[in-house]
């Protein structure tokens, strides 16, 4: 099993009602409705991606976060919203990340590191815009327009009031390594982050 | 017709008419001792009566969906294109059912058909009905035909109202509500074209308050008008652009007010043929049903509040250029859905067609539509 599901689903609830900003062709939503019993709704642009979340029964609503927002969706109307691999490619993350606070009382967000060490390297090393198993495009064409470290983002988190209520680090492929959890910004290449609304 | 049918077909089909002598009480406080249903099935009912479908027609249509009545038929059913062996409404998996509505004009009991009391048509004195009864209607259809529960009830347009009405009316007698190029209310545009087309058929001379049988004529202008309008809503700028432009019958103005442009000419040939082939008080009741349906009325106006009464899963979809029924009318149900935690997927198809997309299979639509109803047959096991 990927270990971003297996370590998202023991971060959600059964019966606990999801929405999945950026759901691709429904894997997670899936299977958090097989394993969690979880209800919810996923948005998505892609028309394939569509289609295939219609065929296996996941509820999927076609509606673009740049273009059209989230106002359709009324405050905690979700336990918790999920946006995985999508924070770097819209136009204000910042403004998604209030959104899902808003309309849930947690998040979870998955993002590349692109502090990454191969990253890192490559950027110094051949003076061009890095490539990586996570972030396979050119620097013309890549849908990912807002790329951050962890640093970043937990400093974006520290700005607005949000709190990480846990981080985990994965490789490329989703798998554990126990390396990165010594030094993630420079080891990690994909973080799974654990947010809430700090109490005021 | 071809000497031989489309493999794809449902092939010749048969109306069959049920009669109804169980008194149906209908929303305007009037009641229809009996009636008729004119109804056309596709495809075999399954042991266990879990794969029935009801397709639901919209303002002009009729139970005449798929296949050809004869071999010497030109056309096919209406929705021809979407319902057959291997279509999105796959006849080898699904029972396909399809009537005409009550106050139709196409066999089911309607203004032409003979008052009891009377000995003569209906006329105007036919009852005004509303979607609500239509879904009562078809309830009773669906109790004779020993179907317990839909798989899905499937409708465009005016049909997609009956989709959502269902839902709200029977709960238990559906699994899935497929609501296309709809809306779960006409805004004051509609109505205001409805209306016209209203005033087109009322103002005919040859009207005679609806009692134009006793007059032996027709208000074949007064029709001609209404559908012309009515037609306009149904296209597209951009699609009636690329159809006809502004070519023009001969090579030059006339300076007259016949028909010159190649559009008008199209229009009344459109209007002149359906006025020879439907009722005028028919299309008088059909447009003010749409007026009239308004699920979340009951609610204070409260869509979401009327969603909640549903326990099916909704598939909605609509059209980039509709006018008539745009996208957010479609988004409005959607978003009063998603607000009642209802299960619904929705998508937004890019077609140049106007409201007539959903008659018109593009490729996105199609896709969908299939995608969406493999899983229905799946989940019935059909």
């Amino acid at each position: 099993m990927r270990a971003d599901l297996e370590i998202i689903q023991q971060w959600v609830k059964p019966g606990h009602h999801v929405l999945d900003l950026g759901c691709g062709d429904g894997t997670l939503l899936d299977y958090l409705k097989r394993e969690r019993n979880a209800t919810g709704f996923g948005l998505e642009i892609n028309p394939d991606h569509i289609t295939t979340c219609m065929n296996r029964g996941v509820s999927v609503i076609e509606q673009n976060l740049d273009t059209q927002g989230l106002d359709n969706f009324e405050d905690n109307s979700f336990d918790i919203v999920l946006m995985t691999q999508a924070l770097q490619a819209v136009r204000r993350p910042d403004k998604v990340l209030d959104e899902m606070l808003r309309l849930g009382d947690e998040g979870i967000v998955t993002f590349p590191n692109f502090a990454h060490w191969r990253l890192r390297w490559g950027l110094a090393l051949s003076g061009r815009m890095p490539e990586s198993d996570a972030l396979p495009y050119k620097w013309y064409n890549t849908p990912n327009i807002r790329l951050c470290t962890f640093k970043d983002f937990e400093a974006l988190c520290r700005e607005k009031g949000i709190r990480i209520k846990s981080r985990r680090v994965v490789d490329g492929q989703h798998q554990n390594n126990w390396l990165a959890r010594f030094w993630p910004n420079l080891l990690g290449e994909i973080a799974i982050y654990r947010i809430t609304r700090e109490k005021t | 017709m071809p000497d031989s049918l489309p493999v794809d077909s449902v092939g010749v089909v048969t109306p069959q008419t049920y009669h109804f002598e169980t008194p149906i009480e209908l929303a305007c406080g009037q009641t229809l001792e009996r009636y008729d249903l004119v109804v056309e099935t596709y495809g075999e009912l399954n042991a266990d009566r879990s794969n029935a479908v009801l397709i639901c027609h919209a303002l002009s249509g009729h139970h005449h969906a798929a296949g050809y009545h004869s071999m010497d038929d030109r056309k096919p059913g209406w929705w021809d294109t979407c319902i057959g062996p291997g279509k999105p409404v796959d006849t080898n998996r699904f029972f396909v059912v399809c009537l005409n509505n009550l106050g139709g004009c196409h066999g089911s009991t309607g203004p032409i058909s003979t008052n009891p009391a009377t000995g003569k048509p209906y006329g105007p004195d036919f009852p005004v009905v509303t979607v609500g009864d239509w879904v009562k209607s078809q309830a009773l259809l669906a109790d004779r035909l020993g179907i317990d529960c839909w798989a899905a009830v499937v409708g465009g347009s005016l049909g997609g109202m009956q989709a959502l009405q269902w839902s709200l009316d029977y709960p238990d007698r559906l699994k899935h509500a497929v609501a296309i190029a709809s809306s779960p209310r006409l805004t004051a545009q509609n109505i205001a074209f409805n209306e016209v087309a209203r005033q087109a058929i009322t103002s005919d001379r040859e009207f005679h308050d609806g009692r134009y049988f006793d007059f032996d004529t027709l208000p074949r202008r007064g029709l001609m008008l209404a559908r012309m309008v009515g037609h306009i809503t149904y296209l597209s700028d951009a699609s009636m652009g690329e159809k006809f432009g502004r070519e023009l019958r001969d090579q030059a103005y006339k300076f007259g007010y016949d028909a010159e442009f190649q559009v008008e000419s199209y229009l009344r040939y459109q209007g002149e043929r359906f006025s020879e082939v439907f009722d005028a008080n028919t299309y008088l009741l059909m447009t003010r049903a749409l007026d009239y349906f308004d699920p979340a009325y009951e609610f204070g106006g409260d869509l979401s509040k009327a969603m909640a009464e549903a326990s099916c899963e909704f598939l909605v979809l609509s059209f980039s250029t509709d006018w008539r029924f745009t996208p957010a009318r479609s988004e409005e149900m959607v978003n009063a859905m998603i607000a009642a935690r209802r299960k619904v997927s929705y998508a937004e198809i890019d077609a140049p067609w106007g409201h007539d997309a959903f008659l018109i299979p593009t490729p996105r639509y199609t896709d969908i539509f299939t995608a969406y109803m493999d899983r229905v047959a799946r989940e019935v096991g059909a």
